[in-house]
């Protein structure tokens, strides 16, 4: 046995973000990944860019790629009642379900996990949403990008002095495949020690309040309110992005103890700071931040932000560049852990999406390309659900396939 | 779900919400601390601003449901006693400095030595691997290189991280679902493994479609601030928004979606007279997102601009709520633990704290689940609370043991 995941079986029911993310986290840890969606209702992510060279198309798109990765790709109509019927056969064919429609429309079509544990009881089933299951939002369609303002991510980011910045993309949609590959695979774990199933309601809403608990904790135990900080921290400084030698270039520094503050005078040439009272302890250094971060600055500038980083890490002092989307793909950190492995495309061709951010010893991760649409119609109907030819037939002549 | 395993948590600060999340479902996490208690315990904020090891609300939120004890790891028979509890445990997670528990001779080798099918999770800032693997990472650090930092901010400022750090609790999140996927692997073959999380890593996704972008158009997306680029249109667009007492979250759409929201937003403007001729006029079948201009944009984002202007946050979200407008308002905290969803769905749960004569409302199970229910513990241990049940439970050590080995400062 090499992958985690191998034989276990997936209906990836799932569109956009946080559901193909879920079952890309099975995916490329072994698992049989079968994505479903219909070409004239494709996952949506298909048309959004970007597309290579810039040429829109359905199997063009490196975000889809990024986001499917090793699953295999079934196109039926699920607007139609023999495609659900397929949906519903292919849920009994699996181990587990992921879905991240709108509440309700799984149970519409008859594809809820009380039906479907008709047919096969111990599913294992996993619903991802904005606000979950239940409540009087339930309904409520939404994407990533609001869910983060609900969850207190928004407030949180930008300038004391300004109204709040948007987390680029959405934090939850990144976060919240996190928590469901842990929730399935709990889930799996002990459906494997008692034989039961689980039906799982994420609501990226509740997740992303647990990465901030300690503030909320704070409003609710001491009746204070979260500040946006710009890049301070309450226990350390300095603490910030400084600005470097060339255009927009910057380089996070945080000392995170008296004895890095003093490492990073030593570094800058200016040994006296370390001893200045203005300077010299925590307190004091929050007294007169915008002076401590002026001085910093003043160095910075005249640095590249590499070099600096290097320097500053041999002496012991944190510090990071603030890489750009170019300089991610030539870090050397990341392309020593094969964070960007190269893969091949029919339509996209090379192109390197993200691996994950845990390794495994024993069981590493085997990541391939992207399904086309309904590029595996035949194999998974056929070859996996047993449907004979003449069926097959009828239902590519019904587009029911599609 | 998790009934059954037992967890060892040697981490600092870094690792701490891994452990926790594995309590929540059911695991036995023992959080192994120095005597006199971990650093984490005066990381603020702190119940009633008291920087007390006993109050920290940091400790509170991600050691929840774990027992504590206490072992000196600079001494011979605490470094064995720890070899005896691992060598009871299904887990261990560490986050400390690359190679310090080797060198004090109870890392993973001397580990899986007593205890071969140990699986081994460790959350660090860059992995145990690589060119960078001791370079320090506090959240900031991680966040600037995984690229996330530089796609957050105004653009006539410095990148911006979250005033709260999330870093580690992410990683955390992601090691917390190695080490259930290496405990499965395990159910499955007797084999353990090691599981490597990388804070740095972990972030990189956050980037949503932004590496696609330089990897296939090699096109290289910017901070943009409250606007965002790329994501639903060919240009910037507004995200956040102001309204009358803070702000909204909302973007302008296209596609079958964005025209049933948009028309609906128009249609509530046009009901209180804030819809002119011009909003009313537009076709929003017809927008094109992949083509649409700033110069179509702006008179658009005006408009939309002075409405919000006109309602609170809890007017925009009931209006957003009847209308079925992909709109929510940004929440602060006081919004977040006030708000009815939550409320209704059980989110918030009480959790005692004896010590200081109260219960505080904590957020609650991270996912509903059933038959099998996510149920967070008991609040986060006190120093060395559990020295009895755990070195007496899983070793069998008897009382008066226990008591000496305290009296000389090993545990």
């Amino acid at each position: 046995m090499s992958g985690i995941f191998d034989g276990i079986k997936v209906a990836d029911f799932t569109h956009f973000g946080i559901g193909p993310m879920t079952g890309r986290y099975l995916a490329d840890h072994g698992a049989t990944v079968v994505h479903v969606e219909s070409a004239t209702r494709p996952d949506s992510v298909r048309t959004s860019p970007p597309f290579r060279d810039g040429a829109v198309g359905l199997n063009r798109g490196g975000f889809f790629a990024s986001l499917n990765t090793s699953k295999m790709g079934l196109s039926i109509n699920l607007k139609t009642e023999r495609g659900v019927d397929l949906g519903r056969k292919l849920a009994a064919w699996a181990d587990v379900v992921v879905e991240n429609f709108a509440p309700g429309v799984m149970v519409r079509m008859g594809l809820g996990y009380d039906d479907l544990t008709e047919v096969n009881p111990d599913l294992v089933m996993i619903s991802l949403t904005n606000l979950g299951q239940t409540g009087p939002y339930a309904g409520h369609p939404g994407t990533g990008t609001v869910a983060q303002a609900v969850a207190g991510l928004v407030h949180v980011m930008g300038w004391p002095d300004r109204g709040p910045v948007t987390p680029f993309g959405a934090i939850p949609d990144f976060v919240a495949p996190y928590f469901g590959a842990l929730a399935v695979s709990a889930a799996l774990d002990h459906r494997r020690r008692t034989g039961k199933g689980q039906y799982i309601d994420l609501s990226q809403f509740e997740i992303s309040s647990w990465l901030i608990a300690p503030i909320i904790l704070d409003r609710i135990a001491n009746n204070r309110e979260a500040v946006r900080m710009g890049n301070r921290d309450p226990h350390f400084a300095p603490h910030g992005a400084f600005p470097c030698q060339g255009e927009d270039r910057w380089l996070t520094i945080a000392c995170t103890s008296d004895a890095e503050w003093q490492a990073l005078c030593q570094v800058m040439e200016r040994p006296e700071l370390a001893s200045d009272p203005n300077f010299a302890t925590l307190k004091s250094r929050q007294d007169n931040e915008d002076e401590l971060e002026r001085t910093i600055s003043t160095w910075t500038r005249e640095h590249p932000a590499h070099d600096t980083m290097h320097l500053l890490q041999k002496a012991g002092v944190p510090a990071g560049v603030v890489e750009d989307m170019a300089e991610i793909y030539e870090d050397p950190q990341l392309e020593h852990r094969q964070h960007f492995p190269l893969l091949d495309h029919p339509e996209i061709g090379p192109h390197r999406p993200q691996a994950h951010g845990v390794r495994f010893s024993e069981t590493p991760s085997e990541i391939t390309r992207a399904p086309l649409v309904g590029e595996h119609n035949e194999e998974v109907l056929r070859d996996l659900l047993g449907l004979s030819e003449e069926e097959y037939v009828n239902l590519v002549l019904e587009r029911v396939i599609e | 779900m998790l009934n059954g395993y037992r967890i060892l948590d040697l981490s600092d600060d870094k690792g701490l919400f891994c452990g926790k999340l594995l309590a929540d479902m059911g695991a036995e996490v023992v959080k192994v601390e120095r005597p006199g208690g971990d650093p984490a315990r005066m990381i603020g904020p702190f119940y009633q601003d008291d920087p007390h090891p006993d109050k920290s609300l940091f400790w509170f939120a991600f050691c929840q449901g774990k027992q504590g004890v206490t072992l000196n790891l600079e001494d011979q028979r605490g470094r064995d006693l720890l070899k005896n509890l691992a060598a009871k445990a299904d887990a261990v997670i560490e986050s400390l400095p690359i190679g310090y528990l080797d060198s004090i001779g109870v890392g993973y080798d001397a580990l899986t030595e007593v205890n071969p099918t140990l699986v081994y999770t460790t959350v660090t800032p860059f992995g145990t691997t690589g060119p960078y693997k001791d370079y320090k990472g506090p959240d900031i650090v991680t966040m600037a290189m995984s690229g996330y930092m530089s796609l957050c901010g105004d653009t006539d400022r410095a990148p911006v991280r979250d005033s709260f750090p999330i870093a580690y609790p992410i990683a955390g999140t992601e090691a917390a679902a190695g080490t259930v996927m290496a405990l499965f692997h395990r159910g499955r073959t007797g084999k353990g493994q090691r599981v490597d999380a990388s804070a740095q890593q972990s972030s990189v996704s956050l980037s949503a479609n932004a590496p696609a972008f330089q990897d296939i158009n090699q096109r290289r997306l910017r901070r943009s601030g409250q606007f965002r680029g790329e994501l639903l249109a060919a240009i910037p667009e507004r995200q956040v928004w102001p309204c009358k007492d803070g702000f909204i979250c909302f973007a302008i759409y296209g596609g079958a979606t964005g025209a049933r929201v948009n028309q609906a937003l128009v249609d509530w403007m046009d009901s209180e007279g804030m819809a002119d001729e011009f909003l009313r006029g537009i076709d929003w079948k017809a927008l094109d997102m992949s083509t649409v201009t700033r110069e179509w944009m702006e008179p658009v984002e005006d408009r939309l601009g002075a409405f919000f202007l006109t309602h609170t946050k809890n007017e925009m979200l009931q209006g957003a709520l009847e209308r079925r407008l992909i709109l929510l308002p940004v929440y602060d905290m006081t919004d977040i633990i006030n708000d009815p969803q939550l409320q209704s769905r059980g989110y918030w749960m009480d959790v005692k704290h004896p010590e200081l004569g109260r219960s505080i409302t904590y957020p609650g199970a991270f996912i509903q689940s059933r038959p099998t229910p996510v149920q967070p513990g008991k609040r986060a241990p006190m120093v060395g609370e559990h020295n009895r049940e755990v070195y007496g439970g899983w070793l069998g050590l008897p009382v008066d043991e226990i008591d000496a080995l305290k009296q000389q400062g090993v545990i």
